[in-house]
């Protein structure tokens, strides 16, 4: 069966400059309720992989570095 | 893919609301026993208070309210039909867990006496005590589950209870999102405590995410339940809430009513007589969205200034603090804009309706062994107050049960084989229907289908399409862990969508307003459905429904009581003795 892909902006935006997940912070992953924050392997630096998010704002507040913004997603901003 | 056997004395299972009490109890009970608690996400930011709450909205405080006035004022807001004896366990004790949570740290709103400052929300009684510095809830929390050691695993989705050969309740299966392992913890007692089905509808924004309760709580609970064999609750009185348009996040007239704040159709006038949650209130608020007057506003534009930024401040930083972006994006400042409101979509949660899976005034569910508490156990307007309280009585008594009653008989392997191969099946097919599609689809025919009004035709049609999506289950494709968590979740909803759409066709009447209001059946009806209806997995895995005999009242009701709550809309004029006109007017055998 065929399938493809489809872009979504999406509403967390990770500042890569602020963002210290290569010293071993995983604050944001590991409070994100619908667990959709990762690590980049090669980059180092945590994003948003999957399109499911309920604007609660955990990985914002409880970022050490002020580093996540949590914007409302599109559709219903 | 790695397969985990975890022995415990106690699991509780959600590491929300009623969970981490649960789990604190049964360890204080008694230290000596292993307490477990499993959550899908992280315990520090889980469940519906994820970031905090705002304040209590049913707490019952000497000198305020009674237990008996309070176990009166939920029982006629339920149109009669309530476990009084469970209602008025919880306010007894309601008390006692605000003391308890105020050792723990959480702050509630005090007078300059040092009394809590209760405000009045519900039509009769005096029940709210704000917290507008509530957003560490979850802090204080985590703070009790370290202090009594109570073991705590992340990222395990529970699945299915595993059952003995007798049929108790002796554990749960599951699997690890992240690392994709097979989990299986043998445990002597089980508390459930899932929260609500929160993705059941489809929100009108059409993001599947966007939902009023939080989407982690797709309504693992009730199907976990329902497949061990217990009962579940008046599931036809569904949720449905007056909600922040699209944002769909509470308006708060809770908080801003005593501020003097409140709930306006289009010509900012007020319609409704109390802005407390009933299926009643959400009736009148339905009629008036769909009618000339509509849409539907909290109006607080006319506030004074230091109020508006007493009520911000509350808003913005407690529950759901990012709608203060959202009104910023639409331009909604509260000094000039009313706040555009609208119908939530459905779905179940005991919180803020009558529904869940059947529990006893013990927490018990009808299955040996296993408890339940929170948004999915069938305490009406239960409230985070009344998921801590029942958190609290299913932790004592999961641990009495253990020295009392518990006896080890061997597992059914069998059970555990089979659902193995039920978890990972969507991982085998390569080739087949991504979980984020099918739960759209099947959201979608929930909103079409089973919304209230509800019209029989239609609840029939929905089951057509949802026995279709049920063949579609064995195409569903899993790419990676994340996916296989979803693809589990469908499967849930799917459960959900099926159970709604049964116990609303089996009660042939209309009750709590908005919630079960079936076109074909308008009235109520009394002498035929004055009863709790339950229903069952039936021994070839069908949901069977069947009638229970509302308990004997503990606190009888004054005749002038009943229908206080059918008298939900302002009468422009009033006559000397004439009633507002009722949607749907109530049997002459009211209650």
């Amino acid at each position: 069966m065929p399938s493809a892909l489809q872009r979504f902006n999406l509403p967390v935006t990770v500042d890569e400059d602020k963002c210290i997940a290569e010293k071993g912070c995983t604050v944001c992953v590991d409070v994100c309720p619908l667990d959709v924050l990762f690590i980049d392997a090669i980059k180092k630096k945590a994003y948003m992989k999957f399109d499911e998010c309920w604007y609660c704002m955990p990985c914002e507040k409880d970022c050490p570095t002020g580093a996540v913004t949590v914007e409302i997603p599109y559709l219903l901003r | 893919m790695n397969t985990h056997e975890i022995e415990t004395d106690v699991l509780v299972i959600g590491g929300g609301t009623a969970g981490p009490m649960a789990a604190v109890k049964a360890k204080e009970a008694n230290p000596k026993l292993r307490v477990l608690l499993l959550e899908k996400a992280n315990v520090k930011r889980s469940g519906a208070i994820s970031m905090g709450m705002d304040g209590l909205n049913n707490a019952v405080i000497p000198g305020h309210a009674t237990p008996e006035q309070y176990t009166k004022e939920i029982t006629i807001a339920n149109d009669g039909i309530v476990n009084q004896a469970a209602v008025y366990a919880y306010a007894k004790n309601s008390y006692r867990t605000i003391q308890e949570l105020d050792r723990w740290g959480v702050k509630f709103e005090k007078d300059e006496t040092g009394d809590y400052a209760m405000r009045k929300v519900h039509h009769l009684g005096t029940y709210v005590l704000p917290m507008p510095e509530g957003h560490n809830m979850k802090r204080n929390l985590y703070r009790q589950l370290r202090r009594v050691r109570v073991e705590v695993t992340n990222r395990v989705i529970a699945t299915r209870i595993l059952l003995d050969e007798h049929g108790v309740a002796a554990g749960v299966i599951g699997f690890d999102c992240r690392s994709g392992d097979f989990v299986v913890i043998r445990a002597k007692s089980v508390i459930l405590c899932c929260g609500a089905a929160g993705r059941l509808g489809l929100p009108a924004s059409g993001y599947l995410w966007g939902t009023y309760e939080n989407p982690t709580n797709a309504g693992d609970g009730y199907a976990m339940a329902f497949h061990a064999g217990a009962e579940l609750a008046n599931l036809e009185c569904f949720q449905v809430n007056p909600l922040i348009k699209d944002y769909n996040g509470p308006a708060c007239a809770y908080v801003t009513g005593p501020f003097g704040g409140y709930t306006a159709n289009n010509k900012g006038e007020r319609f409704i007589e109390c802005d407390y949650w009933s299926g009643q209130m959400m009736q009148e608020f339905y009629n008036e969205l769909q009618g000339g007057n509509g849409p539907v506003f909290l109006k607080i534009d006319h506030l004074a200034e230091e109020t508006i930024q007493n009520i911000e401040t509350i808003l913005h930083t407690n529950e759901r603090p990012s709608r203060g972006r959202f009104h910023e994006k639409r331009g909604t400042n509260y000094r000039e804009k009313m706040i555009e409101m609208h119908i939530s979509e459905i779905g179940f949660c005991s919180g803020h309706s009558a529904s869940g899976v059947y529990i006893n005034e013990r927490a018990e569910t009808s299955v040996t062994g296993l408890y339940a508490a929170g948004d999915m156990a069938s305490v009406p307007h239960n409230y985070m107050l009344g998921a801590f309280t029942y958190g609290w009585f299913a932790g004592e008594n999961a641990v009495a049960y253990i020295g009392d009653t518990y006896r080890e008989v061997p597992l059914d392997r069998g059970q555990i084989e089979a659902e193995r191969a039920r978890i990972y099946a969507p991982m085998q097919v390569t080739d087949g229907l991504p979980p984020a599609q099918v739960e759209y689809k099947l959201r979608r025919f929930v909103n079409d289908y089973l919304q209230p009004p509800k019209v029989t035709r239609k609840i029939e049609l929905a089951l057509e399409r949802f026995a279709e999506i049920k063949e579609d289950m064995k195409r569903l494709s899993a790419q990676n862990q994340h996916e296989l968590m979803r693809a589990m979740e469908v499967q849930v909803i799917h459960d959900c969508a099926l159970m709604a759409a049964k116990a609303s066709l089996f009660r042939t009447e209309s009750r709590w307003g908005l919630y079960h209001y079936r076109v074909d059946y308008p009235q109520r009806d009394d002498a035929n459905w004055f009863v709790h209806c339950h229903l069952k997995k039936g021994d070839n895995g069908d949901i069977v429904s069947f009638k229970k005999p509302v308990e004997p009242y503990i606190v009888p009701l004054d005749e002038d009581e009943k229908d206080a709550y059918q008298r939900m809309r302002i009468v422009k004029q009033p006559a000397a003795d004439q009633p507002a006109p009722a949607q749907q007017p109530a049997a002459a055998t009211a209650i």
